[in-house]
């Protein structure tokens, strides 16, 4: 079917098979590889975007479901007026506040959670989430971390969240 | 690549009656969380087509008749979280609500969805059952009204016929109902229940405090469970110890006790047999102990 639908502010339109997982269709289809996939069956959260203004599996969300609809990636979020102009993706070293802060903290270790991390956080805090730890946890419960123990990447968000708590644990 | 078999998006409920009425037959995809996990893993035979319900609106919304709290089936577990009206109807349902997934699975899976797919744990059916919910079904025949006693007709088998699909779930409004809700997991996100309960009972006499707490005595009790049986259940044996008496600690031992020899839990990868029906039973007492205030 043909689909046409926004990803990181671009219009995309593709003939593809409906029931095709919105992971492929960025992974493949668009060549956009900064959303991994982890268990591919809504467990582990790896393949995070933001479908519209919610952050959704997007190993779970047939394209056909898509069509018409706006799509944000690991890709999108580094601010569009310090990215390259490659056709989708940003550029190595130009970062948004929330990647800033996971680096700094120690919070992207291996990365193999990181983008769909960056993405559960991202849709916490454009919702007016609060660097309040509880909540943090329970924005990010569905992505899995092996690395980390968590403690850095909610502590990265926090930091995000209000600049002033940069001393806390998180 | 997982498998992509054919899939149409119809925009109106007549067009998707007119979709599942037509062979072969369709699986309907609301959120997905179920299904793309199912086309993913290669569980069951894939249906030969899908109709993605998402786009008919005629399934959304949650409103209030003069009796009854009406969810739509596409309502998902966010806007069941979110709304107001849940809340003061049907606080239990936020609950479960909030124990499904996180916020990826949360966003996407529906009430209509958690119906459909008739898994022995999905989390919102003992609540459900518990409220006495009536799952409203249509077709291009019309429509029809299910009580969800009868709704789950075997381990993931539904009473609907292959044309019809859920429309929406009536919850009738009961004065003074109370209900409860508590799930065990492995943890407290993204887990499939081990055990997963919900009771409901209103409360008479005068002992009765604020939120029926106190030793007034119980009347239409439900007590219904997940994941100890191929079905969410009603545990009648436990009802019936319930039915009339008043939330003491003697009510709760034989309510426990009735509920751990009514139910035979199996053994699986999420737990086994023996520690379903030791659990249930406990969170039994335990809620039953909470209401009691003692």
């Amino acid at each position: 079917m043909n689909v046409r639908f926004l990803v990181n502010g671009e219009p995309v339109e593709l003939d593809v098979p409906g029931m095709r997982r919105l992971l492929d269709v960025l992974r493949e289809d668009l060549g956009l590889s900064g959303t991994k996939e982890g268990c591919g069956e809504g467990e582990c959260g790896a393949c995070s975007v933001i479908l519209d203004s919610a952050v959704v599996d997007a190993c779970l969300v047939p394209i056909c479901q898509v069509d018409g609809h706006t799509v944000r990636t690991v890709e999108g979020l580094a601010p569009a007026a310090a990215r390259g102009r490659t056709r989708h993706g940003a550029e190595v070293g130009s970062l948004d506040d929330l990647q800033q802060a996971f680096l700094e903290t120690g919070g992207a270790q291996c990365g193999i959670c990181t983008p769909g991390m960056l993405m559960a956080a991202r849709a916490y805090l454009d919702d007016g989430g609060a660097a309040d730890e509880e909540a943090i946890r329970t924005a990010i419960a569905g992505n899995l971390c092996r690395c980390t123990g968590y403690t850095k990447i909610v502590e990265a968000i926090a930091r995000v969240a209000n600049p002033g708590s940069m001393g806390d644990r998180g | 690549m997982a498998v992509e078999p054919p899939v149409e998006s119809p925009r109106t409920l007549a067009e998707a009656f007119e979709l599942m009425a037509t062979e072969p037959p369709a699986r309907p995809i609301a959120g997905g969380t179920d299904v793309m996990v199912q086309l993913a893993g290669e569980i069951g035979e894939p249906p030969e087509r899908l109709v993605d319900l998402w786009r008919v609106d005629g399934l959304r919304g949650i409103s209030l008749e003069p009796r009854a709290l009406s969810i739509g089936a596409l309502t998902t577990y966010t806007q069941l979280r979110r709304s107001a009206l849940v809340a003061e109807v049907a606080p239990a349902l936020v609950e479960a609500a909030a124990t499904i997934g996180a916020a990826q699975i949360q966003n996407r899976g529906t009430v209509g969805g958690n119906l459909g797919n008739a898994s022995p744990a999905g989390d919102t059916l003992p609540v459900l059952l518990a409220l006495d919910a009536e799952v409203v079904a249509g077709s291009a025949r019309g429509e029809r009204s299910i009580p969800i006693g009868s709704f789950f007709a075997g381990y993931r088998r539904t009473a609907l016929t292959p044309d019809e699909l859920i429309l929406r779930v009536r919850i009738p409004i009961v004065p003074g109902r109370e209900a409860r809700f508590r799930k065990v997991g492995t943890r407290r996100a993204q887990a499939i229940s081990k055990v997963v309960l919900a009771v409901a009972w209103r409360a008479d006499g005068s002992a009765a405090g604020a939120g029926g707490a106190g030793g007034g005595s119980w009347r239409g009790v439900r007590v219904a469970l997940g994941s100890v049986a191929p079905t969410p259940i009603r545990a009648s044996a436990a009802e019936a110890v319930l039915e009339g008496a008043s939330p003491t600690p003697e009510t709760a031992d034989r309510a426990a006790e009735a509920l751990a020899a009514q139910i035979s839990p199996i053994d699986d990868v999420r737990s086994t047999a023996g520690y379903r029906r030791l659990v249930a039973a406990r969170v039994l007492h335990r809620l039953i102990r909470d209401a009691g205030a003692w």
